[in-house]
């Protein structure tokens, strides 16, 4: 048989080359013929088109993203780690032989083809960062991250647009629609204009987040689904609940369908029309008839709840947000405080003014105190993490939260403790000393709209100071008690690489 | 454009590598790196390769180690080569290794100075170059014999 394959791991010197070898070895041994690229750092000479055409099957030897793999659509995929190729490549060989004799996936795409942990940057097309063979609570945490990440530039575009057009007028939201009114010597026009096409942009959270965690389970035909679920989410009131529901259900929906056998004639049509047509369908049935409304008074019950917490206990509330924020760092736990506080705002009482403050400086201080950690600290964290570390300064004074997450990834039982404990701490205080906020986004640079602006920044710093210390402790504890070798560690690591 | 000096030489092997532990092997095997001017800066180098070794350990059945990264430290391409008698563990599922190869990639190489190292990645599965380096009675053969296999033929 003909087989093709590729292998790439993270430095990109070493398994790269020895995968290809062994895979070579057992190939010629068992009388086939393999074509292997290898996406290290020598160059990649990649396969040319017609050597995959003739391929009966593609075996990927990776640890990291596979690069261009839309090539190989359609091939039967067998795929696994670059250690797997170097110590058992017959066992690859013999995996691919009986790939090609069962024929190619129904999906026309690969289907498992999310071999590598950690997404590789800068290749061609969306890439997802799940490792097929972890365990369900990791691959369900990979997909939500897929998604999450996905939603990040949304958020950051819209989020710094309509802090713009507050920092110009707060009452901006008032302002008519710029298809009606349009000055182009007008600055009010402008900030509305800012502000509308921030709120255009915000628009798109609930389905992005939906579509991409679809994409990170099922691959590209599930975007569809994924994304008109969870615009149906929006419609309903089911919010970024719902959003995730409707993700996840339209992965799901399209993995089975991947593993339907189909007539050869229709196999060619099946990712683009197919698939995306029968689970769009079943996804909208479900979010608008089944379960839409269930999870939108969940949503709406939560709140309530919040709502209710406010005054009284306010901060009881501030500790609440703080670790909410912290706890998945742009996730939907940290989304739903976070729209709690956005949707206050356009009450303009005090305090949801309030809550809008602790919520950002809350959502501030886990990248400054990570990147305040790697500073004073650096031996404690990666060259990977202190280049993250430089980045987190700018991303937590911006208040983009997620500018933990490649910490959190690493070392999530170590990092998102320390971090809940700082921003609540920010939270509580921000809420005691009644700091308040009038845009929804754009950290120290919204600082002219904050009232107490000093007591402000101290409760951001005090965070800051609190998380970093935890991180520290922990992190020094955790190095001087299993030292050297630390597998648990190696584990988590890949997302990060 | 190729390397001007050989990625191993005789000063860069040894044969009776007393190191007990990973962190001792590699740090043995730089400071002969060190001593030839491939790495400029030891303990920014070992925290390079240790960061790496922590992402996923380096061990491969066959007993082999290779300890490896790329960093700012390092000059040019270069291989130290050690032998251990009594075996190091590098986490290999069958058992320790008593070959450990330290490969040092300089930051931003560039593609044909990697050929290389992709060679001598290659020659890691074969049978007859793990033979050959068992057998080795003298660094200066090993290093020879290393060389010629990498070098572009």
């Amino acid at each position: 048989m003909k087989f093709v394959a590729v292998t790439a791991c993270p430095t990109g010197i070493a398994h790269t080359y020895m995968a290809a070898e062994a895979l070579e070895q057992a190939a010629k041994a068992a009388g086939d013929e393999i074509s292997v690229e290898t996406q290290g750092s020598a160059g990649s000479e990649p396969l040319a088109p017609e050597v995959i055409a003739s391929a009966d099957a593609v075996i990927f030897a990776a640890d990291v993203e596979v690069r261009d793999r839309e090539r190989f659509a359609g091939k039967p995929l067998v795929s696994g780690g670059v250690k797997r190729a170097i110590n058992g490549a017959p066992g690859l060989i013999s995996e691919a032989r009986a790939a090609a004799e069962a024929g190619p996936p129904a999906g026309g795409a690969p289907a498992t083809a999310a071999a590598g942990a950690g997404a590789r940057a800068g290749g061609p097309g969306p890439a997802t960062k799940v490792s097929q063979d972890a365990g369900f609570g990791t691959r369900l945490r990979q997909w939500l991250m897929t998604g999450v990440s996905y939603v990040i530039p949304f958020v950051a575009a819209g989020g710094l647009l309509i802090a713009l057009a507050f920092a110009y007028d707060w009452q901006i939201t008032e302002a008519p629609p710029v298809t009606e009114q349009f000055n182009w010597g007008s600055l009010e026009s402008w900030a509305a204009l800012s502000f509308q096409v921030g709120v255009a942009s915000f628009g798109f959270l609930v389905p992005i987040l939906a579509g991409f965690i679809a994409f990170a389970m099922a691959d590209r035909p599930a975007i569809t689904p994924g994304i008109v679920g969870g615009a149906i989410a929006v419609t309903v009131g089911a919010g970024f609940l719902g959003g995730i529901v409707a993700g996840l259900l339209a992965g799901a929906i399209v993995m089975q369908i991947k593993r339907w056998r189909v007539p050869k004639a229709i196999r060619g049509i099946m990712p683009v029309v197919v698939i995306p047509l029968i689970a769009t369908a079943i996804v909208g049935f479900l979010m608008f008839v089944v379960i839409g409304k269930p999870i939108a008074a969940v949503t709406r019950g939560l709140t309530d709840w919040l709502n209710g917490l406010s005054g009284a206990n306010a901060v009881l509330l501030g500790v609440l947000l703080g670790l909410m924020m912290a706890f998945d760092m742009g996730g939907p736990v940290n989304k739903v405080a976070y729209a709690f506080a956005v949707a206050g705002l356009s009450t303009g009482t005090e305090a949801s003014l309030e809550i809008m403050a602790a919520v950002m400086a809350a959502g501030m201080t886990p990248p400054l105190a990570l990147a305040f950690a790697s500073t004073v600290r650096p031996r404690l964290f990666t060259e990977v993490e202190r280049e993250n570390g430089r980045a987190a300064w700018v991303l937590g004074a911006s208040f983009i939260t997620e500018g933990a997450i490649p910490f959190a990834a690493a070392d999530p039982l170590r990092v998102i403790p320390s971090i809940m404990v700082g921003s609540s701490v920010t939270g509580a205080l921000s809420m005691a000393f009644g700091c308040t906020l009038r845009a929804p986004h754009g950290g120290i640079f919204v600082l002219p709209l904050i009232g107490r602006p000093f007591l402000y920044l101290l409760a951001v710093l005090v965070g800051t100071l609190v998380s970093a210390a935890l991180v520290i402790a922990l992190k020094g504890y955790h190095r001087r008690a299993t030292a050297p070798a630390d597998v648990d560690a190696a584990q988590a690591a890949p997302v990060a690489a | 454009m190729s390397p001007t000096n050989s990625v191993i030489t005789a000063d860069f092997v040894d044969l009776d590598l007393d190191a007990t532990d990973r962190e001792g092997a590699a740090r043995s095997l730089a400071q002969r790196l060190q001593a030839g001017g491939r790495v400029t800066d030891l303990d920014g180098f070992l925290a390079d390769v240790a960061a790496r070794e922590k992402q996923m350990p380096t061990g491969i059945e066959g007993g082999i180690g290779i300890p490896h990264c790329r960093s700012i430290h390092v000059s040019e391409p270069s291989l130290a080569f050690g032998r251990s008698p009594k075996g190091i563990d590098f986490g290999s599922a069958d058992g320790p290794a008593d070959l450990i190869f330290l490969i040092a990639a300089p930051e931003g190489g560039d593609a044909s100075h990697m050929t290389i190292l992709a060679a001598l990645a290659r020659r890691l599965i074969r049978q007859e170059f793990k033979d050959t380096l068992r057998a080795a009675t003298d660094p200066a053969d090993a290093a020879a014999y290393i060389q010629r296999e990498v070098s572009p033929q």
